[in-house]
């Protein structure tokens, strides 16, 4: 067997286990919408008033910082018990070594970095997201976005294994310079953030529309969100991660700027990556204005952060496989 | 006014209500308009309008990026490339409507800028504000008790230096018998929030003004060929619009040999060339010529210029001689490659010395094969079996009519074919080193050997290759480099130091115990705050009524 075929045998097992992950994380999903405890309580006696207030209004500063302080689970109806979250956490290390075992040999049955063509840049770039993941879940407990972290990467895998699946070929010229390794490598970690932050955003939308409910209507459909944190809590978390992500990306886009002239004489050139790059950079510096303005707080920049995701899921896959360009990297 | 009016952070208007106001004179317009332009809501408007304004840009092709696929564009779609051109769609990012959208962002920032580091440089000298009355409605609210007998004055003394050596600007502060400490930190966070912003003008500003100081031109060089760097010696020149081309260092720039190394051992990659070098040499005036190197991501930069490798291919050389064996054109012709195995096609202009003019098409393939209709085509980018085909056309070549033509295109309306079609003659062919007639006893062709002592049967040199070169000269690309960095850094500072108020406040109680009040207030972003007080708190405490004997107030001062 050459490394290759023991990287798609570890790739294909690494799947086959976050499937299995996928399940855990899922089960817990619906334990929590069928739980009783999950019914809101009265805000009042839980003090949480301030909390579930919308921060669209623009709600003070004072306000909002006390939350993002208590990061750990604020939710109307605290859920940390599951077995099945522990499972779908331990599947997930497994699968992560597998997948990492399958990058790794990879890149030595090509003699380089495993990310120079889109196959090899989506097993890196769902490596680097579910990485991201993991290192968050040290600090904050975010397990509940487990069944979307791990769903959206096998999505990815199951796309690149069908139909970006490429033999290991050797770099073509215009790929053989560091810029490669740091250019690409970056923009790869700035998208595992950016996938978090997406999720959380997601997440904090449904939460505001379940607290906008709370005090009318009693029964919500998704009731696995009163286990979840506050939507306030949740969009704090989304800026955090997503700001990370936006400063990557910065360095991405210089750093690809950089790689420019040296490969094409022109820092900048308006190429159709370079465009797609640009945009996906100014919709977060929105977002990161929407945040600091007055009646776009909440769930308004929550759609912002899902647009930019979007586009860069749009830059990565449409572009890359349609769009003419210089960029001519993705190896198909 | 620090930041934009709606800035989430600033005070909510006080009730202005636009609708009732008396009128506003022409200067009340203007500031109204002004703050509208320099509002949060305006900047974050603007940026995602650019967001959108540059999608059209990836769909259609750029005149400035992909000029063939304009050309191609206007050929598939008559009707709707004209509509598009009228609205710049073609030229999207120096179009009106692109410019007009950054430009009124750059406006506005300048204008959200200048009135921010004007504020900035006052608060940087500011002392901390009063203390308020009530810490307890504050972020992290916090309380300790320290022992009777500890002096108000002296806790909130020792709160002080203790703030100060974690990096505040502090000022003591009482009222009665309360002593209390307001404290800041983190002014490096709007310091790096106004680099950032003023970074960005600049890079618009280098890149607005820098492009008109540089020049590109474009050189195509086939091995043994020498090229000086002056005006006429470039087949494309495109200066900036302040560009003075006396500046050009006239230096000398020969391709001596151009190394293309194939992928051999990797079935699925047989062919894929794996790199290209171009050994050059470079001579100064008055100086030995050096050598040097381009390779597509090292450019080689010399005399003021940067020289980048952008493309290559063969150079077929091609001797035509007269029936009596005069030679009438002889030339190295870089053919241009059509596909990634180098099946290469190239024009042959022979304006004199012939009976008529002569023009020829050529097909050349490094290693040739034939397909299931007879057709040929390469079947591998190296030189394993070069075949040149020639299509032989007499007639006008159109030299002189004074309107500039392609070296790479023949016009073949004033031109009847000698080969190929009805004319019952079949194209030339010809490998390296042989010689066929032209039709009609013409005169000879001839595709000459580029290493006339190599074994016949051993092509791997026997057809020059070519380079082209793009030769650029950016005098601002440090300046761009440079504020790049500065925004690197800003933003990383701006995104990252949390700006801070903290307050503590000991009061003295009926029963000769102090209680101390800690309370915070983010400015932006700050997630630690809580936990910023909570570890001052207990510092402060444990300093306070820890075993170290307290020194009264009044011997420190
Ligand atoms: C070229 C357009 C602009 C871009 C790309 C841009 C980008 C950014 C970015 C990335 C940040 C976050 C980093 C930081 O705090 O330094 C930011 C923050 C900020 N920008 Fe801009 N900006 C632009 C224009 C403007 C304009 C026109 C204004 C004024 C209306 C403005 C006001 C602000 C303010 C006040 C903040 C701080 C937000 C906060 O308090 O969290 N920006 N900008």
């Amino acid at each position: 067997m050459t490394p290759n075929d023991l990287s798609i045998l570890s790739l294909y097992s690494a799947m086959a286990v976050y499937a299995l992950a996928f399940i855990a994380f899922a089960i817990d999903l619906a334990k929590r919408q069928a739980s009783k405890d999950a019914t809101p309580i009265p805000a009042e006696a839980t003090g949480e008033v301030s909390n579930r207030r919308s921060s669209a209004d623009g709600g003070s500063t004072i306000t909002s910082t006390r939350l993002s302080a208590r990061i750990a689970n604020d939710a109307v109806a605290p859920w940390g018990r599951s077995p099945s979250l522990r499972v779908g956490v331990s599947l997930t290390v497994l699968a992560w070594v597998l997948h990492l075992a399958a990058d790794v040999l990879r890149g030595v049955a090509a003699g380089r970095v495993p990310w120079a063509n889109m196959y090899e840049f989506a097993m890196t770039g769902t490596l680097v997201i579910v990485t991201v993941f993991l290192v968050v879940l040290t600090r904050v407990d975010l397990r509940f976005l487990g069944t979307f972290v791990v769903g959206m990467v096998l999505v990815l895998l199951g796309v690149a294994t069908l139909n970006y699946y490429v033999d290991v070929v050797p770099l073509p010229p215009a790929l053989q310079s560091v810029w490669l390794i740091i250019h690409v490598f970056v923009a790869t970690l700035a998208t595992g953030f950016f996938a978090l932050g997406f999720a959380l955003s997601v997440v904090q939308l449904l939460q505001s529309r379940r607290e906008g409910l709370v005090a009318g209507v009693r029964e919500m459909r998704l009731r696995m969100l009163a286990t979840l944190p506050s939507s306030t809590t949740l969009e704090n978390l989304a800026y955090r991660v997503s700001i990370v992500g936006f400063i990557l990306w910065t360095f991405t886009l210089m750093a690809g700027a950089i790689w420019a002239e040296r490969a094409w004489g022109r820092y900048w050139g308006w190429d159709t990556k370079e465009v797609w790059t640009f945009i996906i950079w100014t919709v977060y510096a929105g977002y990161i204005h929407a945040r600091a303005t007055r009646g776009w707080r909440g769930s308004r920049s929550a759609w912002l952060a899902i647009i930019g995701f979007a586009a860069v899921i749009f830059n990565f896959t449409i572009v890359n496989v349609f769009f003419k360009g210089l960029h001519a990297y993705s190896g198909l | 006014m620090s930041r934009p009016s709606d800035h989430y952070d600033s005070r909510p208007p006080a009730a202005e209500s636009g609708i009732t106001q008396p009128a506003l004179g022409f200067g009340g317009w203007l500031r109204w308009f002004w703050r509208q332009l320099t509002s949060m809501r305006t900047a974050l408007f603007l940026l995602l309008l650019l967001a959108i304004a540059a999608v059209p840009g990836s769909l259609v092709p750029q005149r400035s990026s992909d000029p063939n696929g304009v050309t191609q564009y206007f050929a598939d779609n008559p009707d709707l490339a004209p509509a598009l051109d009228t609205i710049q769609a073609f030229d999207v990012y120096s179009s009106a409507w692109f410019s007009a959208i950054y430009l009124l962002l750059f406006v506005s920032l300048v204008g959200c800028v200048i009135p921010r580091t004007l504020h900035h440089a006052r608060a940087l000298r500011a002392q901390p504000p009063k203390t308020p009355a009530r810490l307890s409605r504050l972020a992290g609210f916090t309380t300790r008790q320290a022992p009777a007998g500890t002096d108000a004055a002296t806790a909130s003394e020792s709160a002080r230096k203790l703030l100060k050596a974690a990096g505040y600007r502090v000022t003591l502060f009482s009222r009665g018998d309360e002593h209390s400490v307001s404290a800041e930190r983190g002014y490096l966070r709007e310091t790096g929030n106004l680099v950032f912003h003023s970074a960005l003008v600049g890079i618009l500003v280098t890149v607005g003004f820098g492009s008109g100081f540089g020049f590109s031109g474009q050189r195509v060089l086939v091995e043994g060929q020498t090229f000086v760097n002056t005006l006429l010696a470039y087949d494309s020149f495109n200066p900036g619009r302040f560009f003075d081309d006396t500046t050009l260092d006239p230096y000398k720039l020969a391709l001596e040999d151009f190394d293309v190394t194939y992928e051999t051992k990797n079935v699925k990659a047989f062919g894929q060339p794996v790199d290209f070098t171009a050994d050059v040499t470079v001579t100064h005036r008055g100086e030995g010529a050096t050598p040097g190197e381009v390779k597509v991501n090292a450019p080689l930069r010399t005399g003021g210029t940067d020289v980048y490798l952008l493309g290559n291919g063969y150079a077929p050389t091609v001797t035509v001689k007269d029936p009596r064996g005069n030679v009438v054109f002889t030339d190295s012709i870089p053919f241009l490659p059509q596909d990634p195995n180098l099946t290469s096609l190239g024009v042959i202009k022979v304006p004199d010395g012939l009976a008529e003019q002569v023009g020829m098409i050529g097909f050349f393939y490094p290693t040739q094969a034939a397909g299931d209709t007879g057709a040929y085509f390469s079947s591998h980018p190296g030189l394993e079996y070069p075949v040149l085909t020639l299509r032989v056309y007499a007639g006008d070549l159109g030299l002189n009519d004074g309107v500039p033509t392609s070296v790479y295109a023949l016009d073949t309306d004033k031109m009847t074919p000698l080969t190929g079609g009805d004319t019952g003659v079949d194209a030339l062919e010809l490998m390296p080193g042989q010689t066929g007639d032209l039709p009609g006893g013409m005169g000879t062709v001839t595709f000459d050997r580029a290493d006339p002592d190599a074994a016949d049967d051993d092509f791997s040199g026997s057809v020059a290759r070519f380079a082209s070169f793009d030769i650029h000269h950016d005098p601002t690309q440090g300046w761009v480099l440079l504020f790049a960095v500065l925004i690197m850094l800003g933003l990383l500072t701006s995104l990252f130091i949390p700006r801070r108020r903290v307050w503590v406040k000991a009061l003295p109680q009926t029963d000769g115990s102090l209680r101390m009040e800690y309370a915070g207030l983010a400015r932006g972003e700050d997630p630690a705050l809580e936990a910023a007080i909570a570890a001052i708190a207990d510092k402060h405490a444990a300093a306070v009524s820890g075993p170290a004997p307290l020194v009264p107030a009044s011997q420190q001062i």
